[in-house]
């Protein structure tokens, strides 16, 4: 720590095995050979039941197929992985990573792929990679306004839905301004996840998004300049809504899951979830009561994709690719939409798929709190991640007390 | 004849203040000498010095010879003194049995052997049959004898004797005393025995020393 | 013989005398090594930053920066307001319940039976207590389904502020079931060391109530030996980040979170406000053990005039008795909150405001079981290896000290407790630098070594007091009929002693499951253990799961605990002198 020498000679071993020269000439059945017999550390956020046991399933087909063991390394928080892989990059260990493969997308990314934590371009290295529906989901290939270039992989798609119990409810708010007519009318009945937490941060841009006069503005960088002007309408609309919140917006669930965990305790009627299919999964697996049902907001929603990444330093990182590749299979996609499992949109084009890939889609049990795609409408680009960071700051400023 | 038990030039102090003032002491085989004198005199911290156990807050000095030999520089277990206490400190997780075995020496080999050799220690103090039974099931006298024989049974050059008969009821040390002296006796070990009852130093019929702080 | 009179050295004649020692003369400095030096480097690589040092992050120079931004943080105030509440006054309630409950109920039937009942909750992990709690207290938790809807007409679970509330109650209701059976635990250690109960008798006599004769005479001299453990309490109280997460509030967060969260922010720059509030937070725990040291001596003072005043306290009763409730209560919802996780983990369906399940089922074991698998035995390894090594270098230790003669001050026993008084946070950053220089970050042995840090100081608590009272003269027989001193360890001390060796082991393995933080840096998140994992589902995981999580973090330590009071009865059924529990 105290020694630059040394931290020099480092962040020079560093850039020499840093990123921009992933071995362009491996063909997948050497990745597929060195892959064998890898353990990979992948790092994912584990507050998700039905998504751990979706990567456990991921693990032992990976294991059957590959010889590759996967170990699902539970975050919190994404950043900690982040943290981890800078810290390793300090300390100078550059070759023995202790992370292999990151469940990342929007800031997380921007910051290593900034900070050149990250190895690649390798997506073009992976077979599957040509079944993605780059046309219809844009969010593949653009994670938060930053092109993606390669550096990191789609596994699944997610897209803020509204989801309410119908038994409890009848009346739901079509849009951002009506919010507040309808919290009036239901005082203390939604929630909304702790700021920090993306859910709740994307809760406040899908605000903005309604309110804002021109929201093409959030798909550049925020500035010091315009950043007051263009939120200013959401704190306006946000300080009314706030008292109206479960507990009076004085205290928040930390995350997505419990703020489902509250709607099925009933001490809220409806929340908001970054999954489409996330109620109909919920109820399927009895987290939710049958009677619950997934709206939209009628001038659409936000969408993104999540993507796997490997960190610069990874030493299994034809393992890493070997899952990567594994999850963008159809069957590993059917797996993960079914509401049985997962319950995840596919970042495939079904169109691309053989006859009897395509049926395993078809073939996936229906549900009344499954909306369609035609439901679903407009899906809109996630701003750039610059706009998160501030609106969390601005929040966190204004309202801690 | 096993010799004599020998004490050349020993002190000790505690604190700077000396509780057993140069004493040269040697003890024949088969004679007990008995020490006396008010407690906290330091009467056990002598027998724990001579058997090598005493408290390092107490500086001790002086030799101690078992037979031809000086024993001072060699730790307890090589010294051969066989030690008794007023209680009879019998391990509770043994059996009678493993407790006489425990003090019986390893050169004595085979599980048979052994076993014969301790019941017939056993049934030579009239306890036989006991080396199944559990210590803490046996009355005082007996668990007293017990003590002794597994001391006896290590083979020890000398005795050391610790109050042995303190804790005992009237009837049972005038019984005691005679099992004690009488092995002590037919074995001709030297034996030092530290008390405050004028009766066991009668009993031991030996040379009688006072200490007096 | 002259000569002979000075040749023998004073104070070389102890249990083993004129023999070299082994290896026995270096387990104390072996195990202050294995902790002191640990924590100081941490220390060090916390407080560096603090000033803005850490040349990896290119923090050149010192200076006051991270200051600056720790006390501009929006919120800041109230998380140090917070903070100080929490600590300050978690610690002296559950210490003015642990003695009121002890001054009514000592010397009662129940008494001694309070020891057992306390076990399953000391036995659990904070966490598992606290997300059992989160369950319990919620307007839609168990305790409102138990009234609802006939008794307080609440069809939907009301709008109340509970757990995570800004004063955080809750958190400290979290705390209180914890650290009251824990303090009860040492206060009953404690009172074996007092003649309390012929003093009581003479105290009663001469007129004074059952309760104020208590404090008047027994605290006075009870209250010396479990200082250490209050003031550990103190700073854990402080300084907890697990418990905080679960119960505490989190906008803002006590100083310990906030410190946690910009450790792991994925913009470096904010390790060095982290590093600034690890360093408060160290400065706090430092502030309020003084500034408790003080309140003892003022209130010894006014103690004194109270007893010399010689009232009998006649009128102080109801006052122990609503003590006395409250930490009946606090056990209450400690095993009702462990028992609603319990029921979870095999409900269908619980939905407000049904008493019970309206289904249920395996199949949350049978989903959890394949994925339960990694982190339970990861656990079970990391607790038995450290409790193993922890039991070593205790018994290393208690053994030196057996051998040489040389007593411990209570320096060493204030050394002993370093990790327990030091905020977690405030070195475990800086240790887990000083791993990744060493590449052993995320290693087992890192783990391993991070538990016993906090195993070492339990287990060595727990076996010295009967270690040190098992009677010398056993080793002193034993080694007079030949036997060598590793013979005397192994054949007389450690079989006589195997009831608190195991209880000693029991209680360290308990704290090990129970690790948060160590096992989050240390295992680097390679190594999870139920207690990470639990932690992390309860951000909101299906409440089905958290269930088996917390039931086996419960269940595992408290089958060992159960073993250790079974084994040594079974092995030692016919041998009565070891058969009687202590």
């Amino acid at each position: 720590m105290k020694r630059p020498a040394l931290l020099a000679l480092s962040l020079l071993l560093g850039l020499l095995a840093s990123p921009a020269r992933a071995a362009a000439a491996e063909s997948w059945d050497d990745i597929l050979a060195k892959a064998r017999g890898e353990t990979v550390y992948w790092n994912a956020w584990a507050g998700d039941e039905k998504t751990n046991a979706f990567i456990a399933w991921v693990g032992q087909e990976v294991h059957r197929r590959f010889a590759l063991t996967l170990r699902h390394v539970p975050l919190s928080d994404t950043a900690q992985a982040v943290t981890r892989v800078v810290a390793e990059k300090a300390a100078g260990r550059d070759l023995d990573g202790s992370v292999d493969l990151i469940w990342i997308n929007g800031p997380n990314f921007l910051a290593m792929k900034e900070q050149h934590l990250l190895y690649g371009p390798f997506t073009q290295l992976l077979p599957n990679i040509r079944l993605v529906d780059t046309a219809h989901k844009p969010s593949t290939v653009v994670d938060f306004t930053v092109p993606t270039g390669g550096m990191e992989s789609p596994w699944r798609m997610a897209q803020i839905v509204l989801v309410y119990d119908g038994a409890r409810l009848g009346d739901v708010p079509r849009s951002i301004p009506a919010f507040l007519t309808w919290a009036r009318r239901h005082p203390g009945r939604f929630a909304h996840a702790s700021v920090r937490n993306f859910l709740g941060a994307t809760f406040l841009k899908q605000a903005l998004y309604e309110l804002t006069p021109d929201p093409s503005l959030l798909q550049q960088p925020a500035s010091d300049a315009n950043f007051g002007a263009v939120t200013a309408p959401l704190w306006t609309w946000y300080d009314e809504l706030r008292p109206l919140l479960w507990r009076e917006g004085k205290a928040f669930p930390e995350s997505g899951p419990a703020t489902r965990q509250l709607l099925d305790d009933g001490e809220i009627d409806m929340m908001m979830s970054f999954n489409p299919a996330e109620a109909a999964a919920a109820i399927n697996a009895g987290l939710l009561p049958e009677t619950v049902r997934t709206f939209v907001l009628a001038r659409g929603t936000i969408g993104n994709t999540s993507f796997v990444a490997i960190p610069y330093n990874s030493p299994h990182k034809e393992g890493a690719m070997v899952i990567a590749n594994f999850l963008l299979e159809p069957l590993a996609q059917a797996h993960a939409e079914d509401i049985r499992q997962m319950g995840n949109f596919t970042v495939l084009d079904l169109a691309k798929l053989a006859p009897e890939e395509r049926k395993l889609f078809a073939d996936l049990p229906a549900s009344p709190a499954l909306p369609t795609t035609e439901e679903l409408g407009t899906m809109l680009l996630e701003p750039h991640p610059s706009w998160m960071s501030r609106i969390v700051a601005e929040w966190e400023k204004r309202y801690t007390r | 004849m096993s010799g004599l038990l020998r004490l050349a030039g020993v002190e000790i102090a505690l604190a700077g203040r000396v509780l057993v003032p140069m004493l040269d002491l040697v003890v024949e085989g088969g004679e007990v000498v008995t020490i006396m004198g008010p407690s906290g005199v330091g009467k056990s911290t002598l027998l724990a010095f001579i058997c090598g156990t005493v408290d390092p807050a107490f500086s001790a000095r002086g030799r101690i010879y078992v037979g031809e030999t000086e024993v001072s520089r060699l730790p307890p277990e090589r010294r051969r003194l066989g030690i008794l206490f007023q209680d009879d400190l019998l391990f509770p997780h043994l059996s009678v049995g493993e407790n006489l075995a425990f003090g019986l020496p390893s050169a004595i080999r085979g599980k048979r052997q052994r076993a014969r050799r301790i019941e017939a220690t056993l049934a030579g103090a009239g306890l036989a049959g006991f080396a199944p039974r559990d210590p803490a099931t046996l009355s005082g006298g007996q668990r007293a004898r017990i003590a002794l024989l597994r001391t006896l049974l290590a083979e020890p050059q000398a005795v050391l004797l610790d109050e042995p008969f303190g804790k005992l009821d009237a009837a049972l040390r005038e019984e005691f005393r005679r099992f004690v002296f009488g092995l002590i006796a037919a074995r001709g070990l030297p034996a030092l025995l530290v008390t405050h009852d004028g009766a066991d130093a009668e009993a031991a019929g030996g040379r009688v020393l006072r200490l007096d702080g | 013989m002259g000569e002979a009179l000075h040749e023998i050295a004073a104070g070389t004649a102890g249990e083993n005398a004129g023999r070299p020692r082994g290896l026995f003369p270096y387990a104390p400095g072996l195990t202050v090594a294995v902790f002191l030096v640990p924590i100081a480097a941490g220390l060090l690589g916390t407080l560096l930053p603090a000033f803005g040092y850490l040349p990896a992050l290119g923090g050149m120079s010192l200076g006051w920066a991270p200051w600056q931004a720790l006390f501009g943080h929006p919120g800041f105030l109230s998380a140090l307001r917070l903070t100080l509440t929490i600590g300050l006054g978690a610690t002296a309630l559950a210490l003015a319940l642990a003695t009121g409950f002890c001054a009514l109920v000592y010397g009662s039937t129940g008494f001694r039976r309070a020891e057992a009942l306390l076990a399953p909750i000391l036995a659990s992990p904070h966490s598992a207590i606290a997300i059992g709690l989160t369950f319990l207290v919620a307007p839609s938790g168990w305790l409102a389904r138990l009234v609802s809807p006939w008794l307080t007409g609440w069809a939907n679970p009301p709008d109340l502020v509970s757990v995570g509330d800004p004063w955080g109650l809750a958190l400290a209701l979290g705390l209180l079931v914890k650290e009251v059976p824990y303090l009860l635990l040492m206060t009953l250690a404690a009172l074996n060391q007092v003649p309390a109960r012929a003093q009581l008798e003479v105290a009663r006599a001469l007129g004074y109530g059952r309760g104020v004769a208590w404090i008047k005479v027994v605290l006075p001299q009870v209250y010396p030996q479990i200082r250490l453990p209050v003031y550990a309490v103190l700073a854990f109280s402080l300084s907890v980040v697990d418990v905080s997460l679960i119960l505490g509030p989190g906008n803002p967060p006590p100083l310990a979170v906030l410190a946690m969260r910009w450790f792991s922010d994925p913009d470096v720059a904010q390790y060095f406000p982290a590093a600034a509030a690890a360093s408060l937070l160290l400065a706090l725990v430092a502030a309020s053990i003084m500034l408790w040291r003080l309140a003892e001596l003022g209130l010894a003072a006014i103690g004194r005039a109270w007893i010399a005043r010689g009232g009998r306290g006649l009128s102080a009763e109801p006052g122990l008795r609503l003590a006395a409730l409250a930490v009946g209560v606090l056990m209450a919802l400690g095993t009702l909150s462990m028992l609603s996780m319990a029921l979870w983990s095999l409900a269908a369906a619980w939905r407000f405001p049904a008493v019970l399940p309206s289904a249920w089922t395996l199949a949350n074991w049978r989903h959890a079981l394949e994925r339960v698998w990694w982190p339970a035995s990861t656990t079970l390894l990391v607790g038995l290896a450290a409790t193993a090594v922890s039991l070593l270098l205790a018994l290393a230790c208690l053994e030196n000290e057996a051998r040489s003669g040389a007593h411990p001050g209570s320096r060493a026993l204030w050394l002993l407790y370093t990790p327990l008084l030091v905020p977690q946070i405030g070195f475990l950053f800086g240790a887990q630098v000083l791993l990744l220089r060493l590449g052993l970050d995320g290693t087992f042995l890192a783990v391993v070594w991070s538990h016993v840090l906090f195993v070492l100081p339990y287990v060595f608590l727990s076996l010295a007091d009967p270690w040190r009272a098992l009677d010398p003269r056993y080793a002193r027989t034993a080694a007079c009929l030949g036997a060598s001193p590793a013979k005397v360890l192994l054949r007389v001390k450690l079989p006589m002693l195997l009831r608190p060796l195991l209880i000693a082991a029991a209680v360290g393995f308990a704290v090990s499951v129970g690790q948060y933080l160590p096992t989050l840096f240390a295992g680097a998140g390679r190594l999870s253990t139920l207690t990470t994992v639990a932690v992390t589902l309860a951000a909101g995981a299906d409440r089905r799961v958290i269930g088996v999580y917390v039931f086996l973090q419960s269940l595992l330590p408290l089958v060992l605990y159960g073993l250790a009071l079974l084994l040594p009865a079974a092995i030692y059924a016919n041998r009565r002198g070891l058969a009687r529990s202590e």
